[in-house]
């Protein structure tokens, strides 16, 4: 089981959690202007990377507040937890926080 | 004696078997034969599982095409070929999803002959069990869909449940009451190291060559973008048709490639008991509860969990995930609540949103994937690997798996079995 780091209320473990997913990926301003591809690509198309990917997470049984975090898919290892509306922070080529 | 060095299979029979008794069995040859990767092939597939040695084998035999490639990074069935719970079945809710599980059961029941190789398919029957009146309502159209389909599926009261499953617990006052059962009897189980081992030697029968311990690292495209060749750790390989399947891997692979794929990759547990004495005579598997349960030919009891809610490659996943399983399966069959588990692992499932998967052609003429099949493509392996071949073969997709394109995503004509209640394995 993951332990992680609610940017709220510290270190809990998973089952605490609910994953929502890759983030980073807003909603378009303008959808009806999308074409299908495009729209295609917003729906479903993941990076689901081998490496460092930034993900939404729910801390549904505590604060019950989103947050984004950066962990590796390889490793499962996070490298920072952050509050939603921050830019991702960035990761050198090793998948180091720079 | 012809052995495998020779790339000759020696075939399995009655004769053979008497013969090798009395030599103690020491005259067995090896069963494929280890090529060395050669500079240029006719197709090339990536990836040693099933659905890729499956399809090589088809390739070879239905298609005539002989100079294939099957490359593997670790070696073969070391991905989730070899470690799922093995159930095989049809009794997919919508006529796609149906037409291809179905087409793959049919060459189910002939593979052993068919490989020369007992991959020990076993039709004991899957047991869904309905919990709830939703499950009842939603197994019943199962049931009626299937039967339009001329797919055998049938409706079970409770008391029809335990008479084929004598261990399943009627008793009053269950967390979880069993109000009926959708039994398919000709699905079952099969051996997966047998079906992948099977594959292999079949194909390496008809000139295959099997290359392990070899990645696959990119894409070589000609002038006018369609594929030309292969980097790999041993160096370039020059074909124009490759075929790719790699399960959990595909995401990574495909970027490497210039593919955007719509998947996500998680990890998938199963753990399986100490060996117990014939126990158990079907496969019962609980939507509701999400536990699926079998008894292997070794006696292990053989149970499934959920998939882990991120995105993984670490091919292990939490430990609270098989707990609720086991939970579960402690309280539909008292009987086994003392059992002890032996082992538990992970695999990496490359899931769509619709939990329908990915076959055909992509953006890169040349290039052809095999993907999506997630929680539930072992059943899949002779039917995708049939339906791929054709598709590799050809440059276009077999009618049958014409319904799962990567297309799908873009005109939205998804294949929704995740929306039909159906669990996936
Ligand atoms: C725990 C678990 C239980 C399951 N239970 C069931 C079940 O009961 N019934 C069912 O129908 N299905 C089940 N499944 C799903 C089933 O196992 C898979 O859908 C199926 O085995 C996929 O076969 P495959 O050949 O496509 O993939 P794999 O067997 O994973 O083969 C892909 C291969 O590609 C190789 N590869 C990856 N990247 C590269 C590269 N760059 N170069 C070269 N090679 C590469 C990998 O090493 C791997 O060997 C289960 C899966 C898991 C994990
Ligand atoms: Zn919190």
């Amino acid at each position: 089981m993951l332990l992680i780091k609610c940017p709220y209320c510290g270190q809990r473990p998973e089952t605490e959690f609910k994953c929502g997913g890759e983030a980073h990926i807003a909603r378009p301003e303008d959808p009806s202007a999308l074409n299908d591809e495009a729209w295609a690509d917003f729906l479903y198309t993941r990076s689901s990377i081998k490496g460092v990917l930034a993900e939404r997470w729910m801390h549904s049984h505590g604060c019950q507040r989103w947050f984004n975090a950066l962990r590796n898919t390889h490793s499962d290892a996070f490298l920072i937890t952050y509050e939603m509306g921050k830019p991702r922070p960035a990761v050198d080529e090793n998948g180091e926080l720079k | 004696m012809i052995r495998m060095e020779d790339a000759i299979v020696q075939k399995f029979s009655l004769p053979a078997l008497l013969k090798e008794s009395l030599g103690a069995h020491l005259g067995w040859g090896r069963q494929w034969g280890s090529a060395d990767l050669k500079s240029s092939y006719d197709a090339v597939i990536v990836g040693g599982g099933g659905h890729g040695l499956a399809t090589a084998y088809y390739m070879a035999k239905e298609h005539g095409i002989r100079k294939i490639a099957v490359i593997e990074r670790g070696w073969l069935g070391g991905g989730n070929s070899g470690r799922n719970t093995t159930i095989v079945r049809s009794n997919y809710l919508y006529d796609e999803s149906a037409a291809i599980f179905e087409h793959s059961l049919k060459l189910w029941e002939g593979l052993s002959q068919e490989l020369n190789y007992n991959v020990m398919f076993s039709q004991r029957g899957v047991l869904m069990l309905a919990h709830n009146e939703h499950d009842r309502q939603s197994f019943k159209r199962h049931v009626y869909a299937n039967r339009l389909n001329g797919i055998d599926n049938e409706w079970l009261t409770p008391e029809e449940a335990k008479q084929f499953c004598p261990q399943l617990d009627l008793s009053p006052g269950k967390r979880y009451p069993v109000v009926g059962a959708a039994l398919q009897r000709r699905a079952g189980t099969a051996r997966h190291d047998a079906v992948n081992w099977g594959f292999a030697r079949a194909a390496s029968a008809l000139g295959v060559d099997i290359i392990q311990n070899c990645e696959v690292l990119g894409l070589e495209r000609d002038a006018f973008g369609a594929v030309c060749g292969l980097n790999t750790t041993r160096g370039k390989v020059a074909t124009t048709k490759v075929g790719v399947s790699v399960a959990g891997h595909t995401p990574q692979l495909m970027s490497l490639f210039g593919v955007k794929v719509p998947l996500e990759s998680q990890p998938l547990q199963a753990l399986v008991s100490e060996p117990l004495k014939p126990a158990f005579p079907t496969v019962v598997m609980s939507n509701a509860v999400h536990a699926y349960i079998s008894q292997s030919d070794k006696g292990e009891l053989v149970i499934g969990a959920g998939t882990d809610q991120y995105v993984s490659y670490s091919q292990q996943g939490g430990l609270h995930i098989p707990i609720h399983t086991l939970d579960a399966i402690c309280e539909l069959f008292p009987i086994f609540t003392r059992v002890k588990m032996m082992r538990s692992w992970g695999g990496i499932t490359d899931n769509t949103v619709d939990r329908s998967p990915i076959q055909g052609v992509t953006p890169i003429p040349g290039l052809y994937i095999n993907c999506g099949w997630g929680t539930g493509g072992f059943k899949a392996t002779p039917g995708s690997g049939h339906l791929f071949a054709h598709c590799v073969a050809k440059g276009e997709p077999h009618p049958i798996s014409r319904p799962f394109s990567l297309d799908r995503f873009r005109t939205g004509r998804l294949i929704d079995e995740a929306a039909a209640a159906a669990v996936a394995h």
